[in-house]
């Protein structure tokens, strides 16, 4: 238990730590750093989440989108409170941690890694395994989640955000389809 | 060896008691169609075992079930009879760790396999246990729950439907060797040949046959079109049916209409030869146990209690 604590706030500052270094602007001291820096993320967003020729579905359709729409002209307030707008959106995921874990505070339209790299709302799952990199690689091999379409063939992956709510990810109750009727009910009306 | 024991034609009215005494008096003439059936009765009459049948019979077979039916529903219906894939053993998996219970997987395979609406025929039972029960009693179960929202807590849910054993009890019975298992290892019936005395039912152990008592009632803009001779074709009044991994999607390389429903993603196909399909991956990865072990009916449908161990606060 107390290795798995650390483990998660390892996790927590690494994320946090970079949230900083994104934030700083990593200063133009080290330019040689930075170049490097820069390449490293963009080979992590490259990476293909599944191989050729299969796909992923689409996130589900967000209200408001572009977020620039009003964000660009908007300066980021990374004071964690509850909001004015947005109010349909309560945070129950992490146990810590806030909007900018997961989007970014300067281009709204886009998701945010860890590393710096910002990605597309549609390759979330890149995001999510960050944190949750076992279910990823689960869900890579078909085990978490979702594949249609062929056993054999292409395969189309359930996008996670389909089934998880990304600002509360517990699985929702849901109703069941009717109970099968019971036998004395059935009635076989051309029984002859 | 395979008896020659014929079905009597759907529709004619010739008592299966009768016919079966007949045959065995050798006095077979006994149970034919009155002189003056149409041909297509006779044929189906004199139908050989679909396992003794070249390509030429079998195509004949299909083209006359696929007249009959187009006509019964006013609409093109296919029925094809694609064999076993070389190199391919079927498997299937169900983690009851995230199964839900909501009955998707019920109605899709109803809707896909053509089930008898009314009266209704379900192939899959989903069974609420409670946390904790034996699995060895499935008998200690409610298929009949109906709450507001599922999962309810303190339960959990075990669907059930043919497990595909490989060494199938159901098929041992079968005085007209109507129901076999195929090459790829699904577990077939031929519903011309099915005599309707449903020894194969009381032989499952797993309760997952089901017996038409009346004609099978779906209505004709419900109908899917796309259909297997032993599997989801319209079946006779008579005759026993079951889950067959969707022969007619599976055998074309697609997974089964049961897989796709599922909401939270419990139910997992493949081929159990390949290492990189997700069925031997969750098999790798899970503790897997198999319903009734004792039996050793050896069912290559398996189920597992996923390990949340992902959770990155350890898990709950
Ligand atoms: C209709 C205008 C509008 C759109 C479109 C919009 N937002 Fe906002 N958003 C706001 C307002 C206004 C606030 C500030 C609320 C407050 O300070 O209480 C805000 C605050 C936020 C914050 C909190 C941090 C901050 O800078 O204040 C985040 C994160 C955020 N929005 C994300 C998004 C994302 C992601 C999208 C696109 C999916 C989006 N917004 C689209 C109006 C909008
Ligand atoms: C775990 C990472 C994560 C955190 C933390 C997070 N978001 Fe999001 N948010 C996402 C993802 C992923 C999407 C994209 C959903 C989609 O594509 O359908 C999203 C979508 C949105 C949207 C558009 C949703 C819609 O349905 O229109 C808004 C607005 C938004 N986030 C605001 C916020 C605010 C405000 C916070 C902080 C209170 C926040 N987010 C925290 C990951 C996160
Ligand atoms: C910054 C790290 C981080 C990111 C990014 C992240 N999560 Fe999480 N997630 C967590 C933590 C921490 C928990 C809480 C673990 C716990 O309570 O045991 C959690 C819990 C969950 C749970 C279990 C919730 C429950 O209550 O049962 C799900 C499901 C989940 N996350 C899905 C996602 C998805 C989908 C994404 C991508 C949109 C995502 N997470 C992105 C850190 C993250
Ligand atoms: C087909 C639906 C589905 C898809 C797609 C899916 N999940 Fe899940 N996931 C579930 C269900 C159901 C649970 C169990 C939920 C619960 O107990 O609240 C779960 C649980 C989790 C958990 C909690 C830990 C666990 O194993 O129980 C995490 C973390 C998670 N999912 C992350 C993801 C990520 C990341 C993705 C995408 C890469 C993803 N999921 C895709 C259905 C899905």
């Amino acid at each position: 238990m107390k290795k798995m604590k650390a483990v998660f706030f390892t996790m927590l500052a690494v994320a946090a730590l970079s949230v900083f270094l994104i934030q700083s602007g990593v200063s133009a001291q080290q330019p040689a750093d930075q170049a490097k820096k820069q390449q490293q993320p963009k080979q992590a967003a490259a990476k293909p989440l599944v191989q050729a020729p299969d796909t992923v579905t689409p996130a589900p359709k967000m209200a408001f989108f572009p977020c620039s729409q009003c964000h660009a002209a908007m300066p980021a307030n990374k004071t964690e409170r509850a909001l004015a707008f947005h109010t349909e959106i309560a945070l129950k995921h992490m146990p810590a941690g806030w909007c900018f874990n997961c989007h970014d505070e300067k281009n709204r339209d886009k998701l945010k890694l860890a590393n710096g790299d910002l990605i597309d709302y549609n390759d979330s799952a890149k995001l999510c395994g960050q944190c949750h990199g076992a279910t990823l690689k689960e869900w890579q091999d078909g085990v978490h989640g979702k594949r249609t379409g062929m056993w054999n063939g292409k395969k189309v992956y359930e996008n996670c955000l389909t089934c998880h709510d990304q600002h509360q990810p517990a699985f929702k109750a849901i109703k069941p389809l009717p109970a099968p009727e019971k036998p004395e009910k059935i009635i076989y009306k051309n029984k002859k | 060896m395979i008896k020659k024991t014929r079905k009597h034609p759907a529709g004619i009215n010739v008592d299966r008691r009768t016919f079966l005494k007949g045959a065995a008096l050798g006095l077979a003439g006994i149970a034919l169609p009155p002189a003056g059936a149409d041909a297509g009765l006779l044929d189906d009459f004199f139908q050989k075992h679909f396992r003794e049948m070249n390509d030429e019979e079998v195509r004949k077979v299909i083209d006359r079930l696929e007249k009959e039916y187009s006509k019964k529903y006013s609409k093109d219906i296919k029925v094809k009879a694609t064999k076993p894939m070389e190199n391919v053993m079927f498997g299937y998996g169900l983690d009851i760790g995230r199964c839900i219970g909501c009955r998707r997987c019920v109605y899709a395979c109803v809707e896909e396999n053509n089930q008898s609406r009314d009266p209704q025929i379900h192939w899959i039972s989903v069974l609420k246990m409670k946390k904790g029960s034996n699995l060895v009693d499935l008998n200690n179960s409610d298929k009949y729950y109906q709450p507001d929202q599922v999962p309810e807590p303190g339960y959990f849910y075990l669907p059930v439907q043919c497990q595909q054993c490989e060494d199938p009890p159901c098929v041992k019975v079968c005085p007209t060797k109507a129901t076999w298992k195929d090459k790829d290892g699904i577990v077939v019936i031929d519903y011309n040949w099915c005599i309707g005395c449903r020894y194969c039912m009381a032989a499952c152990p797993y309760g997952a046959r089901r017996f038409n008592w009346g004609q099978p009632n779906i209505p004709a803009d419900q109908i899917n079109p796309n259909t297997h001779y032993l599997g989801n074709r319209p079946r006779p009044k008579g005759s026993v049916e079951k889950c067959t991994f969707c022969i007619q999607r599976t055998r074309e390389g697609r997974y089964t209409a049961c897989v796709e429903a599922c909401p939270v993603g419990a139910r997992k196909f493949g081929n159990l030869l390949d290492p990189n399909s997700e069925i031997r991956k969750a098999m790798e990865h899970f503790r897997v146990f198999r319903l009734k072990e004792d039996l050793n009916t050896r069912p290559q449908f398996f189920y597992f209690f996923g390990v949340k161990s992902n959770r990155p606060g350890g898990g709950k």
